[in-house]
């Protein structure tokens, strides 16, 4: 049986699993379900950059996924790099079962601003559609406003809709078809 | 189309070369990884990488610098990025004098190794439209280019090669499309006139006046508008070669002033008093009959004999159908690669395809067919699919006879030409190929009523 698991790793605070939980459910036809939480992986830790290495994480959810029709989005509060790159808002193996998504950098107080609940849930969103559309095969989108465009820095996940372009979201519907009406 | 351009990762740590290759993954790139330099100059001889990540600090065996060289060995073109820690600055800079398009210093910012991504493929991207566009016009001026297999056409080009360095006048027959420019350039680019000027004329595109001035160029005041004196193009490819396409369809004036250049080789410009003497090759082309054009006097007797020293006839497409798999395999190679499309082949069904229409238009309608075919296709190979509509059109002309006797084969002709020809019977006797008269009594015995 295939499923798209929701797991948080570390601390996450409780509304975010509601805006995932809508928006995964408006795109995917899978059934989701929240695993146990995990703790944040040791060895992720980098004690030079203070940051966590995403692969270590995305290889603890590797771990844990039932079988490759299934899915499995990790949800961390802390900040995500890797060796090359100063930081990622998320990672997710393309055409394969784990994702995984950082607020650190999604929350206004990252950037010495109040605290906006509102942009956050955006933010979130915005995140959560694009790394799973990673792990159905879906690639970087030229359209700036399509939840697929590559965001590298915040104002740029702002510019980003809460939704795919005609384009992703039919390859993403033909991605379902192909699997024979659904995963 | 990303697809087109492979990333190489070389690090010796997993983590490293599994994150990056992630990355790029997901922005659509086919990324390879190697943990030792060894293994990506393994991987390099195989793959034509665009891009090659390289750490500089590799323990053991090949460092980065080494590395870069033995790939910059089997793929010269490949850009290679280096990638060092901050306290390796010097030695990265010392890479670039090596050869290395750029270096960064990790980590680095998502949008700084995005930009540099898109900055040198864009950079490629012309590099390789520039090749395209070299070859495009090399490729018009060779013999080797026209490509062929059939015996005819084979011929032709030997002859071709044989006259190149001759001055004498070449008269190109062909159907539309059957590559008549093609052959004149050939000419002209493989003779002792290469590195002249090749002069192109349509003559059926002008009215006579145009013409006339567009050939011998003209004076200052010469008629209303010649604000300034201007060279024809008689001056203009002398020492060179001119290339009059559509001769058949000149008026009776202008055929007397060619009938002169080409006797004389002098002229006056429209309006001017001053003759004036060229040295230029004549290669003239037409898709008409000119000898029963002369029969019928349309076109001068001497002018013809004037034209015809070496005549090249070529056949349309459908007498060299050995040829079409040769051509539509070079035209989608060609055109896949100018429009920037991922279509590599056609399927044995397409080609069936080809092979059974009749190409009234020839090798340009087939040029644009396959131009069509690429545009629509979605699965990087042209299918049958991709030539459905030329089907429909290719299934009137596949003249599948039936088993009947041939008076009722004449009479289904002379029905269906009168069907064409909605009832008019000057018309419907001049598709048939035969008189009136005839035709009357063609209806007559067959018991055709009309």
């Amino acid at each position: 049986m295939s499923a798209l698991y929701l797991v948080a790793i570390g601390n996450v605070p409780e509304p975010v699993w509601a805006w995932i939980g809508d928006a995964v459910s408006e795109w995917f036809p899978l059934p989701v379900e929240r695993l146990p939480g995990l703790p944040v992986p040791e060895g992720a830790y980098d004690a030079k950059r203070g940051q966590y290495q995403s692969v270590e994480i995305m290889r603890m959810l590797a771990e844990r996924v039932p079988n490759h029709e299934s899915r499995i989005l990790g949800v961390t509060n802390v900040d995500l790099a890797i060796p090359m790159l100063s930081f990622l808002f998320g990672q997710a193996q393309l055409n394969g079962p784990v994702a995984v998504v950082s607020l650190c950098r999604l929350h206004q107080e990252f950037y010495g601003l109040p605290a906006q609940e509102d942009v956050l849930r955006e933010r979130t969103v915005k995140e959560v559609l694009h790394e799973m559309g990673h792990t159905f095969g879906l690639v970087h989108c030229g359209e700036r406003t399509c939840a697929m465009s590559l965001a590298t820095h915040i104002e740029l996940v702002d510019a980003k809709s809460e939704e795919y372009c005609s384009n992703c979201g039919l390859l993403l519907a033909q991605r379902f078809t192909a699997m024979d009406g659904g995963v | 189309m990303k697809k087109n351009f492979p990333i190489l990762v070389v690090d010796d740590e997993d983590v490293m070369c599994e994150s990056m290759g992630a990355w790029l993954r997901e922005d659509g790139y086919r990324v390879d990884t190697a943990s030792n330099g060894q293994t990506a100059v393994d991987l390099a001889k195989t793959t034509d990488y665009a891009i090659c990540f390289v750490d500089l600090k590799m323990p053991g065996g090949m460092d980065g610098i080494e590395t870069m060289m033995e790939i910059h060995q089997v793929r010269p073109d490949a850009s290679v990025i280096i990638i060092t820690a901050y306290a390796t600055v010097d030695t990265a800079l010392q890479a670039m004098k090596e050869g290395a398009q750029e270096y960064i210093v990790k980590p680095c910012n998502p949008q700084e190794i995005s930009m540099l991504v898109s900055r040198i493929l864009k950079l490629k991207k012309l590099q390789s439209e520039n090749a395209i566009l070299r070859k495009k016009l090399t490729r018009q001026y060779r013999h080797h280019d026209i490509i062929t297999k059939n015996p005819r056409m084979g011929e032709i080009l030997a002859l071709t090669n044989e006259v190149a360095s001759l001055r004498s006048t070449v008269l190109i027959r062909g159907e539309s499309g059957t590559g008549k420019e093609l052959v004149a350039r050939a000419v002209h680019f493989s003779g002792n006139r290469a590195e002249k000027a090749f002069i192109v004329v349509s003559c059926a595109a002008l009215t006579e006046t145009l013409l006339e001035s567009e050939l011998f160029g003209y004076e200052k005041g010469a008629f209303t508008g010649a604000s300034s004196q201007a060279k024809g193009k008689f001056e203009l490819a002398d020492g060179g070669t001119i290339f009059l396409d559509e001769i058949g369809d000149i008026s009776p004036k202008l055929q007397a002033d060619l009938l002169r250049v080409l006797q004389e080789r002098r002229f006056y410009r429209v309006g001017g008093t001053n003759e004036i003497g060229v040295d230029v090759r004549i290669i003239a082309a037409t898709n008409k009959n000119l000898a029963q054009e002369v029969q019928q006097g349309r076109f001068r007797e001497d002018l013809y004999y004037r034209l015809n020293v070496i005549e090249i006839h070529l056949p349309p497409l459908r007498e060299r159908r050995e040829d079409i798999p040769l051509l539509a395999e070079h035209f989608v190679n060609r055109i896949s690669s100018e429009l920037a499309r991922d279509v590599h082949g056609i399927a044995p069904a397409a080609l069936k395809v080809l092979m059974a229409y009749e190409w009234p238009g020839n090798v340009r309608e087939l040029e644009n067919v396959i131009e069509r075919a690429i545009v629509t296709c979605r699965n990087g190979m042209l299918d049958e699919q991709d030539f459905s509509w030329l089907q429909q059109n290719t299934a009137p002309q596949t003249w599948d006879i039936p088993d009947v006797p041939l008076g009722e084969l004449e009479r289904r002709a002379i029905v269906a030409a009168l069907e064409r020809k909605h009832g008019n019977i000057k018309e419907a006797s001049a598709a048939l190929g035969i008189d009136r008269s005839t035709l009357y009594d063609k209806l007559k015995r067959y018991e055709i009523s009309h």
